[in-house]
């Protein structure tokens, strides 16, 4: 044979008991007793999602990582384009601050939250900046609200990110061609309209990219919210992987394997219909 | 006056937008990078007393450097850079030659059970990784809190990712280059490594840079599988600002940001042109 399938084996074999196996464990240990305070493990049933679903937690934590998700690719996308839009030309000033909005994406996320929860203290940078505007002492707790400190992360989330939905969009703009937007601009289109009806457009396949990428992976997202707020307050920022964190170190194996499954499931359930409606969006244009 | 741009503007009518960009763009930088940036660089340049309530203010007697040694010699922090890349080093290269090995076949051999592995080998892009039940699985296999076990969970995490963009990219590739080398005696292995594998540099580039990117940053997955065994860079930032002892302490955990982050950005800005070209041409076909 010229393409012998013992070459698939080693990547195989680390699949399947790195990723397959612990995969299909969450299946198994999601309905038994499983944590640091039993010598055996024995199966329960359905008794842990009962009890997540009793307190409130596990509607509490999938609604807080969906809305998390949706602001996070909404803020990062946005900010994306825009930056994208602006620096669209080939100018010095442009390629250096291309390079700067691309700084946060190869750092830390875990230094980028410490960073803000410097930034956002109630005696901190931001509230001291908007004194300085306002002329008296600003004392906002931007983290300490349990409406809208959610909002708050997941824009240092999308600061994070946008310089790599900038990059993405940036590539997807220089793949349109002039000839379309100098016809337009004779017949008289100005510059929303040209981007609006053929510009934006054209660009499906970048916001396929971007979209499903943010959205997916920040339904991962754990380390900005562990470095801000660690849940809080009152739970309103706790994201599947923070309760998985937090159970997992209080030994409560179980509960914490029911709501990892709970994440796949979601991620697996959602990652379809999120594909499938962006292709198709792509295919009509 | 020899800027074309310069030259431009004074014999023709400059759209307002057009005039207006580089100071938009100077100030989104100013704004949105300069304030965080800025606030990390003088906290960190503080003693304890000033830097408690972070501001943007000069500090009164600077001492960067001192707080660099500080950090250096009473954290972990060179223990944990050594934990950092013993994990990485072998995880990317592992995971980068099984994946490419694997690739070779999926994207050369046809029919059905080839495409049900490649869609298997793929699923991992979207899919969250069962991180409580991989605690298990090392225990059992005698790998919990060593360095070969966060290898095999990275490798696992990342191998779809690798065959993913591999695999595209070896179906672009004429089979006929392997052919001529088949005729003249090579065997499929050799045909692999002489032909194939010197032909994937740029992809497997672009891989490397964006699995670089990840483990070195990971901090959730570390935290389950080697977390108090084993350290690395943003596991120990994490310890040291969790940490009572530290948790007033701004200066040294901004200036162990500074230091964490230097490796990372100093390679990007010595690879950017490369680092986004690779990155904006897969997203975007």
């Amino acid at each position: 044979m010229d393409h012998p399938a013992w070459f698939l084996i080693p990547a195989l074999v680390v699949l399947v008991v790195f990723f397959f196996v612990p995969t299909i464990f969450n299946f198994v240990y999601s309905f038994t007793n499983w944590s640091s305070f039993h010598a055996d493990i024995r199966f329960v049933g359905l008794s842990n999602f009962a009890t997540l679903f009793t307190t409130g937690t596990l509607v509490n934590d999938l609604r807080t990582t969906l809305v998390y998700a949706v602001l996070v690719a909404v803020f990062q996308n946005v900010g994306g384009l825009v930056l994208a839009l602006v620096l669209e030309r080939d100018t010095r000033i442009n390629r250096f601050a291309r390079v700067a909005f691309f700084v946060p994406v190869v750092m830390s996320a875990l230094a980028v939250g410490y960073i803000f929860q410097a930034m956002l203290k109630p005696t901190g940078a931001l509230n001291q900046i908007l004194g300085a505007f306002a002329g008296h002492t600003v004392n906002i707790a931007w983290l300490g609200s349990t409406t809208w400190t959610i909002v708050v992360v997941a824009l240092i989330h999308g600061w994070k990110w946008m310089g790599l939905s900038m990059l993405i969009y940036l590539a997807g703009l220089k793949t349109i061609n002039e000839d379309i937007i100098e016809a337009a601009r004779i017949d008289g289109a100005n510059w929303w309209a040209t981007f609006r009806s053929i510009r934006f457009p054209l660009l499906a396949p970048a916001v396929t990219f971007n979209v499903a990428t943010s959205l997916l992976g920040s339904m991962n997202g754990f380390d900005i919210v562990q470095a801000t707020t660690s849940g809080g307050p009152g739970g309103t920022t706790e994201l599947l992987n923070i309760f998985i964190f937090r159970t997992f170190g209080q030994g409560l194996f179980a509960q914490a394997t029911t709501m990892s499954l709970t994440l796949f499931l979601m991620v697996g359930i959602l990652a379809f219909p999120v594909i499938y409606l962006l292709r198709r969006r792509e295919r009509v244009l | 006056m020899s800027d074309p741009l310069v030259r431009a503007l004074g014999r023709q009518k400059v759209h307002p937008l057009r005039a207006i960009q580089p100071t938009v763009a100077i100030l989104l930088v100013v704004i949105l990078l300069g304030i965080p940036f800025w606030l990390v660089f003088v906290t960190a340049s503080k003693d304890q007393a000033e830097a408690l309530n972070p501001s943007i203010s000069l500090p009164t007697h600077w001492q960067l450097f001192q707080n660099f040694a500080t950090v250096l010699n009473q954290g972990r922090m060179v223990p944990a850079f050594f934990g950092s890349l013993l994990i990485m080093v072998p995880s990317v290269f592992g995971v980068l030659l099984l994946g490419a090995m694997a690739s070779w076949i999926l994207g050369r051999r046809k029919g059905k059970a080839v495409a049900f592995l490649y869609a298997l080998g793929i699923s991992g892009i979207v899919l969250p990784p069962a991180v409580v039940t991989i605690v298990l699985l090392l225990r059992e296999i005698g790998l919990a809190g060593t360095p070969q076990g966060m290898i095999g969970v990275y490798m696992g995490m990342y191998m779809s990712t690798v065959i993913f963009f591999v695999t595209g990219f070896i179906r672009t590739i004429p089979v006929e280059l392997e052919e001529a080398a088949r005729v003249d005696g090579a065997s499929p292995v050799s045909v692999f490594f002489r032909i194939i594998l010197p032909l994937l540099g740029p992809t497997l580039a672009t891989a490397t840079i964006l699995i670089c990117l990840y483990i070195w940053n990971d901090v959730f997955y570390a935290l389950f599988v080697i977390g108090g065994r084993l350290d690395t860079l943003p596991l120990n930032l994490y310890q040291v600002a969790s940490a009572g002892l530290y948790l007033q302490n701004w200066h040294l955990i901004f200036a162990y940001i500074i230091l964490m982050s230097l490796p990372l950005l100093i390679t990007f800005t010595l690879l950017q042109r490369r680092i986004i070209s690779g990155i904006t041409s897969g997203a975007v076909k």
